[in-house]
């Protein structure tokens, strides 16, 4: 009897926390997205409009979104495969000064490593005048434009990316790589039929991890960005926050999520379910 | 000339590697640098010249002061709440097989996939429809401790998994009793790892800014002073306490590793190693 009820009772406060203040919020959150009326007189009335007019006023912030958070994860995927490549197999002792490099930025706050971002790409800055003399920053500048909003998010999510790849290549069986030599594959074939296909999991993992917080963000897109560059995260926290306007601000929150769910729901259908639920979970 | 360029191809991943690891520090080194520059006007984004002024005068900004307080206290208590309650989470998740398990799991994730907008904005319908919860640390905390939990749980949870049950049977056939048992075997093993998790919760508490951004009311977190003083110029002594609390992050995960290696060695004393240590006396050396 004991052994029956234990794991709920250890299960209880958690659980408890999670339901009542995340799972029961998202309900709240679809309520306020059907109110009508004007701020001050807000009320529940099955106000689906709200979806339409929130839909049809913010698709290109929804489309950017997506386009940005989409492009900083490739970028991100590009950036991260060789450095969890280096860390896993060419670090040697090196391994966990990489692992550290790699997770340090975290102790730096999130909006004052974006800060450093604004520093680095300001018009004055050494780094912008070498890209202009390439012809990589058209007419001298860089900040505030969608290439610093991409390479913010790039930046800022770049360890979500780095970490679950390690972590796949490092439980790679090295004889598998060294079974492919033997059988005469070159460098490159062995890389793509035996490494990369074992360390898939780490891709999706990172894949997501990435790209779902890069969907939401209005951090980059704040500092790094001009008024072209808002994305859907802009704008749900000016409307929740500035205009008071909370039923559209709640629809965009709401279809922003859904959207979310889709897109993983479909990615994790190709690349199976255990990237996201973790291997402990199984 | 030949063998430069060989050597260049044969190393091309570690290259790589290692510009995008110095790729990653160099904000780091940007926040560091500025620190001690001098600025001209409000805004600090063209160096100056050299002070230590701001260092000297680090907690010199009350507004400043008080933010990074409200963070530290916020930090404390919702790691400390996230960390009690995920561990007891993953203990029932790895111990126990019962009805709803695969569903606790599902909750456990689903908060980890969701963008952090999403739930600020949810909580925050909450809290208005509700109407009984006034918009400051209270909600903060709430909010603080919900995002935590899934970390605390999943970061216990795999330390729980290489767990050896034998040293707690061992401890109940010596006498122990279970509280006995948890005290002195299990809490001892598994602390690294909750150790990790509160790190990880802490880390994840005073460096949140968006769920807070909805959530916070009037209260102000170093985060959401940082944003508010984006607009009118930020105070050069915001890089210092950044660059102060990235030490002590620094500090505290070397502390983390060298505990964990401490709780690997006392792991490590297990019967089917013991053969190794049982060799007679007088035998002759393994070659």
């Amino acid at each position: 009897m004991r052994r029956r009820v234990a794991p709920y009772f250890l299960l209880g406060p958690g659980a408890a926390w999670l339901l009542l203040f995340f799972v029961v919020p998202l309900y709240y959150l679809f309520e306020l997205s059907l109110n009508a009326g004007v701020f001050g007189s807000y009320h529940f009335d099955w106000h689906w409009a709200n979806y339409s007019d929130a839909l049809s006023l913010y698709d290109t912030q929804f489309e950017r979104s997506f386009l940005y958070a989409g492009l900083a994860t490739l970028f991100a995927l590009l950036l991260a495969y060789p450095l969890a490549y280096t860390i896993a197999f060419k670090a040697g002792r090196w391994r966990n000064v990489m692992l550290f490099a790699v997770v340090a930025p975290f102790f730096t706050t999130y909006l004052i490593r974006t800060l450093a971002w604004e520093t680095i790409l300001s018009d004055q800055s050494p780094v912008v005048k070498v890209l202009d003399t390439l012809g990589l920053a058209p007419e001298g500048h860089v900040l505030a434009t969608g290439g610093a909003v991409i390479a913010g998010l790039t930046y800022n999510f770049l360890p979500f990316m780095v970490l679950p790849i390690y972590a796949s290549l490092e439980r790679i069986d090295v004889r598998l790589i060294e079974a492919g030599k033997d059988l005469y594959a070159s460098a490159t074939q062995t890389f793509f039929r035996v490494t990369l296909p074992l360390s898939a999991p780490g891709v999706v993992a990172g894949t997501l991890l990435t790209f779902i917080p890069a969907s939401g963000d209005y951090v980059n897109a704040q500092f790094l960005g001009s008024a072209s560059n808002q994305m859907i995260g802009n704008v749900i926290q000016s409307l929740y926050l500035k205009q008071s306007d909370y039923p559209a601000a709640a629809a965009l929150s709401f279809v922003l999520m859904a959207a979310i769910l889709i897109l993983v729901l479909i990615y994790i259908r190709f690349a199976g379910s255990e990237a996201l639920m973790g291997e402990e979970a199984v | 000339m030949e063998g430069a360029w060989r050597w260049l191809r044969e190393h091309a991943v570690q290259i790589v590697g290692v510009l995008v690891v110095l790729y990653m520090l160099i904000p780091i080194v940007v926040i560091f640098g500025f620190s001690f520059n001098d600025p001209a006007g409000r805004y600090n984004f063209t160096w100056v010249g050299f002070t230590l002024d701001h260092w000297s005068n680090a907690f010199g900004i009350p507004e400043l002061n008080e933010a990074l307080l409200t963070s530290l206290k916020l930090a404390v208590l919702a790691t400390v709440i996230a960390t009690a309650i995920g561990t007891l989470m993953a203990m029932a998740l790895v111990r126990y097989e019962f009805f709803g398990r695969r569903a606790a799991n599902f909750l456990i994730v689903i908060p980890m996939a969701t963008p952090e907008v999403v739930m600020g904005s949810a909580l925050l319908s909450f809290f208005l429809i509700l109407g009984t919860f006034s918009l400051g640390f209270q909600t903060l905390l709430i909010a603080h401790v919900m995002f935590c939990i899934s970390f605390v749980v999943v970061v216990v949870r795999s330390r729980l998994i290489g767990f050896d049950r034998n040293l707690e049977e061992a401890a109940k056939d010596l006498g122990a009793n279970p509280f006995t048992t948890f005290r002195l075997v299990t809490l001892p093993l598994i602390m690294p790892g909750i150790f990790g998790a509160a790190m990880l919760a802490f880390a994840l508490s005073i460096d949140d800014f968006v769920i807070s951004n909805f959530n916070s009311g009037t209260t102000v977190t170093f985060p959401l002073y940082i944003f508010g003083a984006a607009q009118r110029g930020i105070p050069v002594e915001v890089n210092v306490i950044a660059m102060i609390l990235f030490f002590f992050t620094c500090a505290a995960m070397g502390f983390a590793t060298w505990q964990q290696r401490r709780a690997e060695k006392m792991t490590s004393v297990r019967p089917e190693q013991e053969t190794t240590i049982a060799v007679p006396a007088g035998a002759p050396a393994a070659t």
